[in-house]
């Protein structure tokens, strides 16, 4: 069955890639928050390293983040191993995939939310701390809505991100129809195809409309936002 | 209460080393910019940490840094009003105000605080829709109703214009009449003579006098710290009655002293503030004068200011002169003090150009008087 000249395999290609970059986008956020908070606010021993770390993903070719995760996931790598005993398996399946979208993601979300936690005034949060609020309270109570526009930004990054990411994912969990099959590699699956040019432009379009979707409704819920923080 | 500190901070371009007990009441924490004012409260908020910290409030410890002794800055039970109200932008005034509330939470203290502070008109607000005067009414609130047991205000009117500044001014006040203690830091003497009981005079990272206000403000070995314009006693007096004419009749330890109508009941004690500068001195009883106010005093001291190596004021002398048990300063020129031959212990006529109500007498602990609000 064919909608808009799509084939079950092609349509299969979006949804993964729908599930892969939105689980990446979900689960990276939280991890991204921590590490932009870290960075923004703590004074600590190695800042510079975990700062490199964190934004190896970005200045590596995406292939050689591919083969790290390889060599780190892959089955018989000790976390790839470790993984394993408590039933989830990165290499060629589709949690892998959206391990390399997560990863690649990563240091956008990072940079867009450390901005937005170095744009609060620390010295809110000092006064939150004189009126008895413990530093955590502060966090919850003062930092995070503040910085709520900006966790927005970086969440719509990240899927974007993930959503597009195609190097380290074909390097760490290839191209399997139905299972790590996402949008860009089914293009680029489709471009080696004699005659593929139809479909290949299909599924540009529709990555194009998915892409727009997402950003007009992050705007609109970036503004909501903004208007309750900043109380207009 | 009594507030204990010893604190001291090294740093390459400005050493802070001071220590200073502070009875019950409103004490100010007076000196110029740059004195380390605020790095002593900041201290007591436990929002720094100085080299060495010994702090304790009402027999109870927050710092005590030879013993390793800290008390996280949100378990100290301190008031901060910072001088830019730091009101939080994502909040309404309600939510500002009640954001330390849970802490000692006690029913009618929301109401009874913002009717004080004139704030129930603004509590669905946001900050930003507020005037600075409003907006620092609303941070003492704030930092109110989080149950402190002190209160410290740093400069909560120096960023306000002449007129916020004169709408703020009667509810810090009534404030200061709430019972609360506090450590009001600023450096204009006006707030201070208004508020505060007792005076601590930091300089350059130095307590360089602390006591009861008129003590240190009539000392003339403190005149070197302060402006020129600021030098001057503060003298008690009670108003004894109303002339027909317009005019308050006061009773200092010298005698009598007129000023402008008082609105304040007869036998109200009275705080006055008369400026070195506003103060002539005649050998005889003047005649043919206007002024209304020569007293007679005793003359105690005189400072030429060579002794002082200030250059620019070298041509002037500070006279104490004791009038009846209370210092009065008065600053003359070199030449004057010469060509009137004075002498210590000569008696003289203190004329008095101006005299200025620092304020009334507060009850401390006294119940909040009910105010109208602007």
């Amino acid at each position: 069955m064919t909608v808009f000249g799509l084939g079950p395999q092609d349509w299969q290609a979006v949804a993964l890639s729908l599930k892969v970059s939105s689980l990446a986008t979900l689960l990276t956020l939280p991890l991204a928050l921590a590490t932009a908070y870290l960075l923004a606010r703590v004074d600590f021993i190695g800042k510079t390293l975990v700062n490199t770390l964190v934004h190896l993903p970005l200045i590596l070719p995406p292939v050689v983040t591919g083969y790290l995760l390889l060599l780190v996931f892959g089955t018989q790598a000790p976390l790839g191993k470790a993984f394993a005993g408590i039933g989830i398996t990165f290499a060629f399946r589709w949690t892998g995939a959206a391990l390399a979208a997560g990863i690649m993601a990563f240091p956008l979300m990072v940079r867009a939310i450390r901005l937005s936690i170095e744009a609060v005034d620390p010295k809110l949060e000092r006064a939150a701390l004189t009126l008895g609020a413990a530093p955590w309270q502060v966090f919850a109570r003062i930092t995070l809505p503040l910085v709520t526009p900006g966790v927005l930004t970086a969440a719509v990054i990240g899927f974007a991100k993930a959503f597009g990411e195609f190097g380290a994912t074909i390097t760490f969990v290839s191209n399997i129809a139905g299972e790590t099959r996402t949008l860009p590699t089914a293009i680029y699956t489709a471009l080696q195809i004699p005659g593929g040019e139809a479909a290949v432009l299909r599924l540009v379009a529709i990555a194009i409309a998915i892409a727009v979707a997402a950003l007009v409704l992050s705007e609109w819920a970036a503004r909501a936002v903004a208007r309750r923080v900043s109380g207009a | 209460m009594s507030l204990s500190i010893r604190l001291r901070q090294v740093r390459a371009a400005f050493t802070l080393d001071v220590g200073f007990e502070a009875p019950a009441g409103v004490t100010a924490l007076f000196g110029p910019s740059g004195a380390g004012k605020t790095s002593v409260i900041e201290a007591i908020a436990g929002l720094s940490r100085p080299d060495l910290a010994q702090i304790s409030l009402n027999g109870r410890v927050l710092d005590d840094s030879p013993a390793g002794l800290r008390i996280a800055p949100h378990k100290r039970r301190i008031g901060y009003v910072f001088q830019d109200a730091r009101l939080f932008p994502h909040l309404s005034v309600r939510a500002n105000l009640c954001f330390g509330h849970h802490r000692r939470r006690s029913a009618g203290q929301f109401d009874d605080i913002t009717a004080l502070l004139g704030l129930e008109t603004l509590l669905e607000r946001r900050p930003r829709d507020l005037s600075g005067g409003e907006k620092s009414r609303v941070a003492i609130g704030r930092a109110l109703l989080s149950g402190p047991d002190i209160l410290l205000l740093d400069e909560p009117l120096a960023a306000l214009d002449a007129a916020r500044k004169a709408e703020v001014l009667p509810y810090l006040d009534a404030l200061a009449t709430y019972g609360l203690p506090m450590l009001y830091v600023s450096h204009a003497l006006e707030e201070v003579l208004r508020l505060a009981q007792t005076l601590v005079m930091l300089d350059n990272g130095q307590v360089t006098a602390c006591g009861p206000v008129e003590e240190v403000l009539s000392d003339p070995d403190l005149a070197q710290h302060l402006a020129r314009d600021d030098v001057g006693a503060v003298i008690r007096a009670t108003l004894t009655g109303d002339a027909p004419d317009g005019l308050s009749q006061l009773t200092c330890g010298a005698g009598p002293l007129f000023l402008p109508r008082l609105p304040h009941p007869v036998g109200t004690p009275l705080r006055l503030r008369i400026r070195a500068r506003d103060v002539m001195i005649a050998r005889t009883p003047p005649q043919g004068l206007s002024a209304l106010n020569i007293l007679p005093a005793t003359l105690r001291r005189i400072d030429t200011a060579a002794a002082r190596e200030g250059g620019a004021s070298s041509h002037t002398a500070l006279v104490t002169l004791d009038l009846g048990g209370t210092p009065l300063l008065a600053r003359l020129t070199r030449r004057s003090v010469r060509l009137l031959g004075l002498e210590l212990g000569m008696d003289v006529f203190a004329v008095v150009k101006s005299v200025a109500l620092a304020r009334e007498e507060l009850q401390l602990g006294a119940p909040p008087k009910p105010r109208a609000t602007p």
